[in-house]
């Protein structure tokens, strides 16, 4: 065990892949003699060499179109976007090949898009986006969304191996500002089961990615009004873990989604219709929502700061929740 | 204290739930004088029967709402006026015409109305608590889901529960404490028996051994305290979630152990008779009506001709009174094809029915009730029940009393017995006869040992004496 930032965990995470299996390559734009945008791959090309560290044209449709193809091949790749939000240029070779092959001709595809994702640092509209959603409509694809270092490398080795397509959302506001204890040796988290971040009896939050922490910090904002709350890191989108969310709806009976995406058709909606499907009788209270206005991502900082939901509105949720 | 300027009197709320009331009667006219506190005037509403005192003394100058008709709570019904106002000249007080003129004024003389009627009723039942969640437009305040679900469970009315939520809502955890520290008195106890009853008479000596009434049960332990949160499940063991029918099976069964004073007595009877005469109309039904005249048909029909004669074995109990009838509405216990539940569809107005048609409509009830084709009205209003566990052998059982009514007739396996007849001489000989055993169980309160030992005693007679005439 050492502590390590979210980054460091999914840099290594990755290299340890790497080096225990010679089909797991890595493509992007600038991963290679650059190290990467966020320098997650710093090293790598020396380690490995140019043909598993490759360095790819700006074109992501031509990323995933290529690991597609390699995937067929018998190859493990990982591609990097190098913002999540420049993967609508290869939403076609994503969607229409990679989701829909194994449907199609029985072949595996097991690719992992690295998808570095969310706001919270000015990145403006291209820069910002959190779109899991979209693709967590997909069938064929897996979405993961770690929020702890030690997530962060179970998830992305369960994402390599997975005989699936895996969008594997990194939440760049975590980066290097969250540290935790990481095994040094090999682990998998699987994909589809939640995590309990903090267990409570009063309230239940749902959520993922970089919300966890900012629950956590509301949570710790209403324990002194003796409310105590459940917080639920779904750790993957899709397959997304209904047990673990009903359990905890059932012990609490009242519920706030929060995510950092945008809320029309934003996936709390998804969380939202399953609580009121399948635990109506349940219910102390409606379902609660919260997430980002449905806007682009805004470039001013108290903009942004006003779109991206903060400690005090998810107290504020949860406090009106409480008082329900 | 004499009234020093007009007061209304308006419709009080007489509970949570009430939204409206209807004047039953002026206790004073028009031009009367009134004092503070004493009745004014009765209302009924859906909870109560009341009378409401008088806000204030004074004369009373006007009488809004008539007799007979029903409002909503806070309605204006009436003024009471100073003493000797009315016969002042109404120049005098222009600023306050006897209706108000706008909605505002009538708020505002609502308001004072009905502050004069809290402070000086001390007689008027269950001052509201303040917290008290306020009506919807409906009447009836909001229950969550979860809070519906604790409270059918538990056989809890939400509205006794003093609530801690938004506006005085009764939340989850409310209702949940609510029931840990025990209600008062469950919402549905009934009434307690007349205590003043002559003692049970001892069995009538002709009664057969058999038919001696079964020691009385002990009283059913309160209901158990429900833990707050279900214990989790331990190694080997499997969790289910109730369905609503099992939800509902359970309560009913545990509130009707809590209401009923469950007794059993049991009696053989001898069915040589109704086999004879079955094995011969088996063909005919069946080629004529498609119909099986199952023994069950046979006991049906005779305990509807056997109620005639106990009209409280078909009555029941409602509130402090006894409610007998002229027809029988005859419940039978059906289990599900699943196993996992039971329905107790209703053969209505069967003592209108011979056995053919009892026959034909124990069939159909029992297949559309495996079917789940039964409509709502399939199940209601039953007045006696018959429940037949002897399909799988057994020959005695001590069912619950389907509620609200006094009996269950539990019929059970005819089998071939030894049994002790007399020859042609009169002499005492061992013949095989298919004996089959019935057992009432009757609810104490109503039925006492004696009159359930003559009820089993005569039904027995008609089933072995059963003959051509019974069809």
């Amino acid at each position: 065990m050492a502590e390590k930032t979210y980054l460091q965990a999914i840099s290594d995470g990755l290299r340890e892949e790497m080096r225990r299996d010679k089909r797991v390559f890595v493509i992007g734009e600038d991963v290679g003699v650059y190290g990467g945008a966020f320098k997650v791959t710093l090293g790598f090309q020396e380690e490995f060499g140019p043909w598993r560290v490759i360095d790819a044209p700006l074109a992501e449709s031509a990323i995933i179109g290529g690991c597609t193809g390699a995937a067929i091949m018998g190859m493990r790749p990982v591609a990097e976007m190098q913002f999540a939000d420049f993967i609508s240029c290869g939403w076609d070779q994503l969607v229409t090949v990679a989701a829909k092959q194994r449907w199609r001709a029985g072949t595996p595809i097991p690719i992992t898009v690295r998808l570095p994702s969310g706001g919270g640092f000015s990145g403006g509209p291209f820069h910002s986006q959190n779109p899991e959603s979209s693709f967590a409509h997909i069938p064929g694809l897996k979405c993961v969304c770690p929020a702890t270092p030690e997530d962060a490398k179970g998830l992305l080795a369960s994402a390599i191996q997975d005989p699936n397509p895996v969008l594997y959302f990194e939440h760049k506001h975590l980066y290097r500002r969250i540290k935790g204890e990481v095994p040094d040796e090999r682990i998998t988290v699987p994909i589809g089961k939640a995590r309990i971040h903090q267990e409570g009896e009063d309230l239940s939050v749902i959520t993922w990615g970089a919300m966890v922490y900012t629950a956590a910090e509301a949570a710790q904002e209403l324990a002194g009004d003796d409310v105590s709350v459940e917080i639920v890191d779904l750790r993957s989108v899709m397959p997304w873990d209904k047990a673990a969310v009903l359990e905890s709806v059932r012990k609490t009976s009242k519920v706030l989604v929060l995510h950092e995406d945008t809320r029309t058709g934003g996936f709390g909606a998804e969380i939202a219709a399953t609580i009121a499907e399948e635990a109506f009788e349940d219910l102390d209270a409606p379902v609660k929502r919260l997430a980002a206005p449905d806007t682009p991502v805004p470039f001013s900082p108290p903009l942004e700061k006003a779109f991206i939901p903060q400690v005090a509105d998810v107290a504020a949720g949860l406090r009106e929740l409480a008082e329900y | 204290m004499a009234t020093t300027q007009a007061i209304d009197v308006v419709m009080p709320q007489m509970g949570v739930s009430v939204s409206e009331g209807t004047i039953t009667k002026w206790l004073k006219q028009e031009g009367e004088s009134v004092e503070a506190d004493e009745p004014l005037l009765e209302i009924s509403t859906d909870k109560v029967d009341t009378e409401v005192p008088s806000p204030g003394s004074g004369v009373l100058q006007q009488i809004v709402v008539p007799e007979g008709e029903t409002v909503d709570v806070g309605t204006k019904l009436a003024v009471i006026a100073p003493e000797g106002a009315a016969e002042e000249p109404a120049a005098e007080e222009p600023e306050r015409p006897p209706e108000p003129a706008t909605q505002a004024a009538a708020d505002e003389s609502m308001a004072h109305a009905s502050e004069g009627v809290g402070d000086v009723a001390p007689s008027a039942p269950a001052p509201e608590r303040p917290s008290a969640p306020p009506p919807s437009e409906n009447g009836k305040t909001f229950v969550s889901p979860v809070v519906a679900r604790i409270a059918s469970e538990h056989g809890v009315d939400p509205n006794q529960v003093q609530g801690t939520g938004a506006g005085g809502r009764v939340t989850k955890k409310d209702i949940l404490a609510f029931i840990e520290s025990g209600p008062p008195a469950p919402a549905e106890a009934p009434p307690e028996p007349a205590p003043a009853e002559a003692p049970e008479p001892a069995p009538e000596p002709a009664a057969p051994p058999a038919a001696a009434p079964a020691p009385p049960k002990p009283p059913p332990p309160k209901p158990e305290p429900v833990a707050a949160e279900p214990a989790a499940g331990q190694p080997g063991e499997i969790l289910e979630p109730m369905n609503a029918m099992r939800r509902g099976i359970a309560e009913h069964m545990r509130r009707s152990l809590d209401t009923a004073a469950h007794v059993t007595s049991a009696i053989e009877v001898d069915m040589s008779k109704v086999v004879a005469i079955r094995a011969k109309l088996k063909k005919e039904y069946e080629a004529s009506y498609g119909v099986n005249p199952t023994y069950l048909s046979f006991v049906a029909r005779a305990t509807v001709e056997n109620l005639r004669d106990y009209p409280w074995i078909n009555g029941e109990i409602r509130g402090d009174q006894i409610v007998t009838r002229n027809f029988v509405n005859l419940g039978f216990a059906v289990e599900l094809a699943d196993g996992k539940g039971l329905i107790v569809p209703v053969l209505k107005n069967a003592e209108t029915l011979n056995l053919l048609g009892i026959a034909k409509g124990v069939t159909d009830l029992a297949a559309r009730a495996r079917d789940k084709k039964l409509l709502p009205e399939d199940v209601q209003g039953g007045t006696f029940t018959i429940t037949n566990p002897g399909g799988y052998g057994t020959f005695h059982g001590t069912p619950v009393i389907s509620q609200p009514q006094a009996a269950i007739l539990g019929t059970y396996a005819v089998v071939k017995r030894p049994w002790v007849v007399q020859d042609e001489q009169g002499e005492d000989v061992i013949a095989i006869r298919p004996i089959m055993n019935l057992t009432l169980t009757y609810d104490h309160r109503l039925v006492d040992g004696a009159l359930a030992g003559r009820f089993l005693r005569d039904l027995r007679e008609k089933l072995q004496s059963w003959g051509q005439d019974k069809y």
